[in-house]
């Protein structure tokens, strides 16, 4: 696509030089076979997004994927009892106010999205989900259930990878709730997939993160320890980037701590699961000196 | 309210000529020119009746009984004419009940967008904002000829936490007093409650106990004479204390203390002795 774009801006020279020939030609393609520049090197399969290469794969939504991956990680927690979000926001300037510019939103009040990726993106993601939520309630008169939302959603960010005058999303968003069949949690990528997930991680820290979520035992597990847990986790997530300060944001919906509605968890608890989080840390710092001191001895 | 839009005011026919009646009946009869705006609404049919309302000290309280009446026959008794919008607002609606509904449903999308998405920087949807917005719907229908047909009154807090209440209805007519009352309490119940508090500015020497006194004694005036009233009510009574709102939402209230002992010593309608 690259060498056709050169083409063109060639010709339209090549025709202004040769100002008596009618067709303009390409100068390269007279000496280099079209086919030496596509097939033998292998590219021009990733230049546009809905090509297939030949293997199947389109290349624009596994790059996409690659943006996500640099970004502040965000994990998803489903508990007995609701469902918790956690996103690690790295605070890149001391003047960014402390609380504010927040990451996790509100699609509609039972549901909630946090994502990894390109912010504005997301932003674009959870606006036509708000818009979907009113669509179906203004429709049905009831409020839109996880699984149908998700329906939407994911069609929708499967669009996105349908044509080469778009690009797919660069977000993984993952989507939780509480709706008339209890909580729901669900991760959907650029490609439009999704699943629904009892944890789910995404960005950076996914690696880190994704272990420590196999280890909780969901059927148990509540809401109010899922908060902690989601401290835990962002902040071991955190390890790789440790010399760039992050905040942490906690949002949870449960039927029985909030009504089921969509909520930032309370200061209290937030600072309560911070607190666990930062001295579960240092306790591992002090085994390793131990460690260290006992090698060296 | 009379129901009859032609009994609606109008200017008179001395100084603008005779009143044009196919303005009131477009979109009903064959004859009308297309260019005439169309009248949807008729009339209203599963109706509540009064909500009264009082500011007092540091607050404001709240009633409406849980009737819905389809004509004389008093179809649903559970009919919840108080709609909470946020934390600091009660939206007290009289008139049709599917209108009712209808702006339940607005109000609920109101505040979704105001109060839950992105509420990042501590603005909140208030009771000002609630009214301003449903006079807006309701002129808004009135001119399109199709009317919510409801009178509304709003109660809640200003911004600096006064007590704030004001009234709006089919009309998109608006106003606002120490006491207000739709329907049948605007000439029932707003006397009594005048009586407690003769001037606007004097809303702030009534207590809390005093109000919801007040409030209690008209609702049992209003079941007394209101033929579309019941005796089951909620009452909402807010208050700000500490830096903090309080609502008190208490549900299936009875009209209590009835006075019918007298009716006994009353025997026929003139002349009978036994």
């Amino acid at each position: 696509m690259k060498n056709l774009a050169a083409c063109g801006t060639n010709a339209s020279r090549d025709q202004s030089h040769r100002s008596g020939d009618l067709v303009a030609v390409c100068p390269r393609a007279l000496h280099q076979p079209y086919t030496s520049t596509m097939t033998s090197i292998g590219t021009g399969y990733d230049l546009s997004n809905s090509v297939f290469s030949p293997d199947g794969r389109n290349f624009q939504v596994e790059y996409a994927m690659k943006a996500v991956e640099n970004g502040g990680t965000s994990i998803g927690i489903k508990a007995k009892d609701g469902i918790v979000l956690a996103v690690e926001k790295i605070v890149n300037s001391k003047l960014l106010v402390p609380g504010r510019n927040k990451r996790i939103q509100t699609i509609d009040r039972h549901i909630g999205v946090a994502y990894s990726g390109l912010l504005p993106d997301g932003r674009h993601f959870v606006n036509r989900g708000r818009d979907e939520a009113q669509s179906y309630s203004s429709i049905y008169k009831t409020p839109v259930g996880v699984p149908a939302l998700m329906d939407r959603l994911g069609l929708y960010v499967q669009n996105y990878t349908c044509y080469n005058s778009v690009r797919p999303f660069g977000i993984v968003s993952i989507v939780g709730g509480v709706d008339e069949n209890g909580p729901h949690l669900y991760m959907v990528e650029p490609s439009g997939a999704f699943w629904g997930y009892s944890g789910a991680a995404s960005g950076k820290g996914r690696q880190t993160a994704k272990p420590e979520l196999e280890k909780l035992d969901f059927e148990l597990l509540t809401v109010r320890e899922a908060v902690k847990h989601a401290a835990r986790i962002i902040h071991q997530a955190h390890e790789d980037n440790k010399d760039k300060d992050y905040e942490l944001e906690i949002s949870w919906c449960s039927l029985e701590e909030t009504g089921g509605q969509h909520q930032f968890v309370p200061e209290d608890l937030l600072q309560e699961a911070i607190k666990l989080a930062q001295e579960e840390d240092d306790e591992e710092d002090e085994e390793e000196d131990e460690e260290d001191t006992e090698m060296a001895s | 309210m009379n129901h009859d839009p032609l009994e609606w005011g109008r200017p008179s026919n001395d100084a603008y000529g005779a009143y044009n009646h196919q303005i009131a009946n477009a979109g009903h009869q064959n004859s009308v020119p297309a260019d005439f705006p169309a009248m949807h609404t008729q009339q209203p049919i599963i109706t509540g009746t009064s909500v009264l309302a009082l500011k007092f000290q540091n607050g404001i309280a709240i009633a409406a009984d849980n009737m819905g009446s389809y004509g004389s026959l008093l179809r649903f008794n559970n009919i919840e004419r108080l709609v909470r919008v946020g934390s600091e607002t009660i939206v007290g609606i009289s008139g049709d009940i599917s209108d009712l509904q209808h702006i339940e449903r607005l109000l609920h999308q109101l505040e979704t967008e105001q109060e839950v998405y992105d509420n990042d920087g501590g603005h909140n949807l208030r009771a000002p904002h609630v009214h301003e917005y449903m006079s807006r719907v309701m002129y808004n229908r009135r001119l399109k000829m199709d009317p919510l047909w409801n009178a509304i009154i709003v109660a809640g807090f200003n911004d600096d936490r006064t007590p704030f209440l004001r009234y709006v209805d089919l009309l998109g007519v608006t106003y606002g007093s120490l006491a207000l009352s739709t329907g049948f309490g605007a000439h029932l119940a707003v006397p009594l409650l005048r009586k407690l508090v003769p001037h606007d500015e004097d809303f702030d020497k009534v207590s809390e106990s005093e109000a919801t006194d007040a409030i209690t004694n008209c609702m049992r005036v209003l079941y007394y004479r209101d033929a579309r009233a019941s005796d089951k009510y909620t009452l909402a009574v807010f208050t700000f204390a500490d830096g903090k709102v309080d609502l008190k939402f208490q549900q299936n209230l009875k009209v209590e203390n009835q006075n019918w002992r007298f009716a006994k010593n009353v025997i026929g309608y003139g002349s009978k002795q036994l």
